[in-house]
């Protein structure tokens, strides 16, 4: 049982970063536009990139 | 893929837009080596565009037409504006280092082709350094080098793929709106998440049972405590500082208890895993956290929705003008912020554009869109010498106006005014909410200490708990939830019905109103009168021609705005000018003045009478009873009569008709000739009126009324009738710029659609039903919750949900409001009209 002494400090860890992570995609727009990105795959760059 | 126009035929439509291409027109643009036809110039210079820049994978990739803008070059002179330094600074903010920044609307956005498009060909720009569109909101995010290109080139730039872009200025407080709401979402994210994650240690210990090691159970508890020190200081913060608002300011608000709860459980919780004793809930911390943000965030949605029509209207009023420079001399424009327009200018205002603020056709005739203004969804004609709104749409042909109101004076300005006013004031109902709520909470706070003390005595272990739920689900969220949400949904749902509620006890007052009392002319008639004869009077050679009557009359008229006054001013000759000195006007009698060094006055024949002290004219008998009479004498005797029709409303049987039907007594008055306003009332179905009432004898009539009980709403023009508006319980004004302006009615309907009143009066009862229900649940709620915690039936966790599903629920209910307005007119402007 004594891994229970590492593995939930280290779930505790993991949810604090998981936070983390979320906070920051928030702050960085990752959820203002769930729509466009999905199409933007789709386009070439290569043309206009040479211009 | 195959693109869109190649799967619709055989060449006969345009390459860009789809349309079909006229007959004989030789217009084509090389796009993948391939020649393509347009059906216009415009489309031809857009595709060119893209081709140029290639772009054209645009064309592979799209997934919509794009909308036609046949105004493309008209819209490029008016981006030029942007150049202009003050228009730019308004619309940029400046990020230092010559960097600035703007967000633009999109429009024209069909699919995500369009945002690649614009994209690529902005960043593209000498001086874009960034470029981002949101394809979901349509707005876009800029930033370029100040020395190296302008604004203007941006906008000039997209106007030129045939989008159209303009820089979106209520940014700022649509950007505190966001952070509002990010906050918020946040909170209930952190709330959420750390919910979970103290469930998934504390199952263990409770599905065990006991018979895990004490040392483990301890982890898991330490564990749990770490996981909510984030819900309780950072999501819960708010209820914290709220509570500690409403101590010091010595009130009991409702978040005393909640953090009181919160506060209770969590140190409970705290002692007893620091001590390895009792029992812990931070289970029932973060749920109760999440819970009652999450009905929180549903009402702030609410208000926010709400809120969008302010936005929408304050949008309308376009950045830039232009003005015409030498008016009338040259039809020369230059463009300007509409900022800096001065009252008297001349503007040209072109199809497809908003007029920029408010003034007077001078030339031109036209269609004006005033559906956001008024609630009016049909076009309106306008024509030399009728005012505009700024922010209305030309949707014909180009008008020339000359600005008569700018700024804070505007329609637009005065709306937006009152409706803060409105938004800022606690109606009654919910103020006594307010209060009933505060009593509620010392009630609460007494109940749970007697609680405290007595399941001290019989369960020491369960005692702290019981009281964490009686504090927890009795919690009057709900209460005070109940009105403000119904209020804010209700004045939405009536400002897209064209109707103005300026202050925050009038939808109350409406609902609750048994009398109406209805002015008539202006209100029930059209108020414009139209002359139907001339009877001239004065004997023998004194005897004067049917023109200089009129003349002279229109003349003691000069300066007067009333329905007779414009009624004379309309017929009167023009020639015939007369200057006339100490005019002074007595309110429900006429004018006096001195006019080429005689006395005369205008008005009711009584009053004539009384300036010469002679006998009224045998002429009087022969005039028809359902006719407005209007005479005119001097010192020496009459000199004619004037008689006026006022023609009734459409809708004014019908509006009568109905509020009888729906148990509210109709009654009527006006300043006119008793006879005339008996013959209206029989017209219209009213069994009570007055005729000949002079102002303080309407005044008397409300009081009367309001003295036997009744609650009076009163409908006039909101001009002259002011004393009676201001006595009644609720005052509602027909009609736009002056009833604004004067901004003490209750209620205006800016569409000057009497049958507005009905939505009113709808909407306010169907407000006050929603009222009544989320109090009554309110209540009910309580007083079941409250002895079934007490008695230890209900724990923290079951506490918390009870209470904030409580409270979504009311907020819900309030919201169904918002159903009530019309459903929006369909396109504003006609884009899709074919190229000549």
């Amino acid at each position: 049982m004594d891994i229970v002494y590492l593995l939930v400090p280290l779930s505790l860890v993991l949810a604090f970063l998981i936070g983390a992570v979320f906070w920051w995609a928030l702050r960085g727009g990752q959820f203002d536009d769930l729509e466009g990105p999905a199409q933007r795959i789709l386009m070439d760059e290569d043309g206009a990139a040479d211009k | 893929m195959a693109t869109i126009s190649e799967a619709k035929g055989l060449g006969a439509q345009c390459y860009h837009c789809g349309l079909p291409v006229p007959r004989g027109l030789q217009l084509a643009v090389a796009i993948d080596g391939a020649a393509r036809v347009m059906c216009c110039a415009g489309c031809q210079a857009v595709a060119q565009t893209i081709a140029d820049n290639g772009l054209t994978s645009y064309y592979r990739h799209r997934s919509a037409l794009p909308l036609r803008d046949d105004i493309v070059p008209q819209t490029l002179r008016d981006l030029a504006a942007y150049d202009i330094p003050e228009v730019e600074g308004a619309a940029a903010r400046d990020l230092g280092d010559q960097a600035r920044e703007a967000s633009l609307m999109l429009e024209g956005i069909t699919c995500a082709a369009c945002v690649w498009l614009i994209e690529q060909r902005i960043a593209g720009l000498p001086g874009v350094s960034e470029i981002e569109i949101n394809y979901a909101t349509h707005r876009a995010l800029v930033r370029w080098d100040a020395r190296i290109t302008r604004l203007g080139a941006v906008l000039e730039a997209v106007a030129a793929l045939g989008y159209r872009a303009y820089p979106y200025d209520r940014q700022r407080a649509e950007q505190g709106r966001r952070g509002e709401r990010d906050r918020a979402l946040w909170r209930l994210f952190v709330a959420g998440f750390g919910m979970m994650q103290v469930m998934m240690y504390l199952v263990p210990v409770y599905v065990t049972n006991g018979e895990m090691t004490p040392d483990v159970e301890q982890l898991m508890r330490i564990a749990s405590l770490i996981l909510t020190l984030p819900v309780v200081l950072y999501a819960a913060a708010p209820f914290f500082s709220g509570a500690w608002r409403d101590l010091r300011a010595g009130r009991a608000g409702m978040d005393v208890p909640v953090a009181l709860g919160i506060g209770a459980a969590f140190a409970a919780s705290v002692v007893a895993t620091l001590t390895g004793s009792g029992d812990v809930y931070f289970d029932s911390v973060t749920m109760f956290v999440f819970l009652l943000l999450a009905a929180r965030f549903f009402e702030m949605t609410a208000r926010m929705k709400a809120a969008t029509t302010q936005e929408e209207l304050a949008r309308q009023v376009p950045a830039v003008a232009s003005r015409l420079v030498d008016w009338p001399l040259s039809e020369q424009t230059e463009m300007v912020a509409a900022g800096g327009l001065r009252s008297g200018d001349h503007v040209k205002v072109r199809p497809g554009a908003a007029v920029p603020a408010d003034g007077v056709v001078v030339t031109g005739e036209s269609e004006l869109d005033e559906r956001l203004l008024t609630g009016e969804s049909r076009p309106r004609p306008k024509r030399g010498g009728d005012e505009l709104i700024g922010g209305s749409f030309n949707l014909g042909s180009p008008l020339v106006m000359r600005i008569t109101r700018v700024g804070a004076d505007t329609v637009v300005a005065g709306i937006l005014r009152l409706l803060d006013r409105a938004a800022a004031e606690r109606p009654r109902i919910a103020r006594s909410a307010d209060r009933v709520a505060r009593y509620f909470v010392l009630a609460l706070c007494a109940i749970a200490a007697v609680v405290a003390v007595a399941w001290f005595q019989i369960d020491p272990a369960r005692a702290l708990w019981v009281t964490v739920a009686v504090l927890v689900v009795s919690c009057p969220c709900a209460l005070s939830l109940a009105t403000p949400a119904a209020l804010a949904a209700a004045t939405s749902a009536l400002h897209a019905h064209g109707v103005l509620v300026t202050r925050g006890d009038a939808i109350e007052n409406l609902a609750r109103a048994t009398h109406f009392v209805f002015d008539k002319t202006g209100t029930l008639t059209t108020g414009d009168m139209r002359l139907v004869g001339v009877i001239p009077l004065a004997p023998g050679r004194n005897q004067r021609t049917r023109d200089e009557c009129l003349a002279l009359a229109a003349a003691l008229e000069t300066g007067f705005t009333h329905p007779i006054a414009r009624a004379l001013a309309a017929a009167a000759p023009v020639f015939a000018q007369h200057g006339c000195a100490e005019c002074k006007s007595v309110p429900g009698a006429g004018v006096e003045a001195t006019l080429n060094g005689m006395r005369m006055r205008l008005g009711s024949p009584q009053f004539v009478a009384e300036l010469g002290a002679y006998e009224l004219p045998p002429d009087l008998a022969f005039v028809a009873d359902d006719v407005t009479v209007v005479a005119l004498g001097n010192e020496d005797g009459w000199i004619a009569l004037f008689t006026f029709v006022d023609p009734l409303r459409a809708q004014a049987r019908a509006v009568v008709g109905a509020l009888a039907a729906m148990g509210r007594q109709v009654h009527m008055l006006s300043g006119d000739r008793p006879a005339i306003v008996a013959h209206v009332a029989r017209e219209l179905g009213i069994a009570t009126y007055l005729g000949g009432a002079a102002p303080d004898e309407k005044l008397a009539y409300v009081q009367r009324l309001q003295e036997d009980g009744a609650v009076v709403a009163m409908i006039g023009d909101g001009v002259n009738d002011a004393a009676g508006l201001a006595a009644a319980h609720v005052s509602i004004a027909m009609g736009g710029g002056a009833a604004i302006a004067c901004g003490n009615s209750d209620v205006v309907l800016l569409s000057g659609r009497l049958d507005a009143v009905l939505a009113a009066v709808r909407v306010s009862d169907a407000t006050f039903r929603v009222v009544r229900q989320n109090l009554t649940w309110a209540f009910a709620y309580n007083l079941a919750a409250v002895p079934l915690a007490a008695c230890g039936y209900v724990s923290p966790l079951l506490a918390g949900v009870g209470m904030a599903s409580s409270s979504i629920l009311v907020v819900a209910n309030a919201l169904r409001l918002l159903r009530h307005a019309p459903r929006p007119a369909a396109a504003r402007l006609p884009l899709l009209a074919p190229a000549s």
